[in-house]
């Protein structure tokens, strides 16, 4: 989770036990397992022509960054290379809480979606896919004659 | 009542300011210290870095295109804000500090004063 494997930062530790808290308490998980606290962070938002779905993934090459769309599922991968030096005589790690290594994260999406109306653009470490809602799922008025 | 009331006030004003804490990597070498922060979505003109006598504040605003009239259905990251403060130690340059923001990632480098940097020390035998 956020790649604490070495802990030295209190608040840091609190603010993981909180999201763990959060976690526990959440009572219908997914059947995909936790998803939060993994890499990238996911918010996702819909509005009656697309969802919208934002992954917080700072530092990557968008050039390597897989974004898959398959029967409704969207996935998105990647890997994230560490920036750190090895330690050596002369270099000290003090805090190593930063991400690294290859993530993949997976979601539903609603039945709707339009498996050809995907765009996905990143923009200040912001993954941002839009996928469009079929046409034929939109809002209708029907007339009453 | 009024105690009370009090109380709301700073309670909002708390909401207000609620952050989220980046996760960062600090590493140090015998010239200074590099700081790493992750902050997505942070463009670099909502970031303000500011060092105040010995304490170092980064701070940055979301910013996040959002079609109109859109309704959140799943949330991991729920505040628009990031904030990290950090003391640093007196052998270190804080007039000097250089940053660079990229894709979401800030690179701080805080070398340490002339004075601070490393010298061996001789023994002498006595």
């Amino acid at each position: 989770m956020f790649g604490s494997l070495f802990p030295r930062d209190v608040l840091a530790e609190l603010d993981r036990l909180q999201r763990e808290v959060q976690t526990a308490f959440d009572l219908s998980p997914s059947i995909r397992g936790l998803g939060r606290g993994g890499f990238p962070a996911l918010n996702v938002g819909s509005t009656p022509q697309s969802i919208e779905v934002y992954g917080f993934a700072p530092g990557l090459d968008p050039a390597t960054l897989e974004v898959n769309l398959d029967k409704g599922v969207l996935s998105i991968a990647g890997e994230r290379k560490p920036e750190l030096p090895r330690p050596d005589a002369k270099t000290a790690i003090h805090i190593n809480e930063r991400f690294s290594g290859r993530f993949r994260r997976v979601i539903t999406l609603p039945d709707d979606a339009d498996p050809d109306g995907v765009s996905a653009q990143y923009r200040d470490g912001l993954i941002h896919i839009r996928v469009k809602r079929r046409q034929e799922a939109q809002p209708r008025r029907i007339n009453i004659q | 009542m009024s105690e009370a009331g009090n109380v709301t006030k700073q309670v909002d004003a708390a909401r207000e300011q609620a952050a989220m804490m980046p996760p960062v990597d600090v590493v140090e070498d015998p010239t200074g210290i590099t700081l790493f922060a992750d902050l997505p979505g942070v463009p670099k003109d909502k970031l303000d870095l500011h060092v105040e006598g010995d304490s170092l504040t980064i701070e940055g605003e979301v910013s996040v295109d959002m079609p109109e009239g859109m309704e959140a259905s799943y949330v991991e990251v729920s505040l628009p804000r990031y904030r990290r403060v950090f003391t640093l130690s007196k052998e270190l340059d804080p007039s000097k500090v250089t940053a660079e923001l990229a894709q979401g990632v800030l690179k701080l480098r805080i070398p340490k004063a002339a004075h601070a940097q490393p010298r061996r020390i001789e023994i002498r035998a006595g």
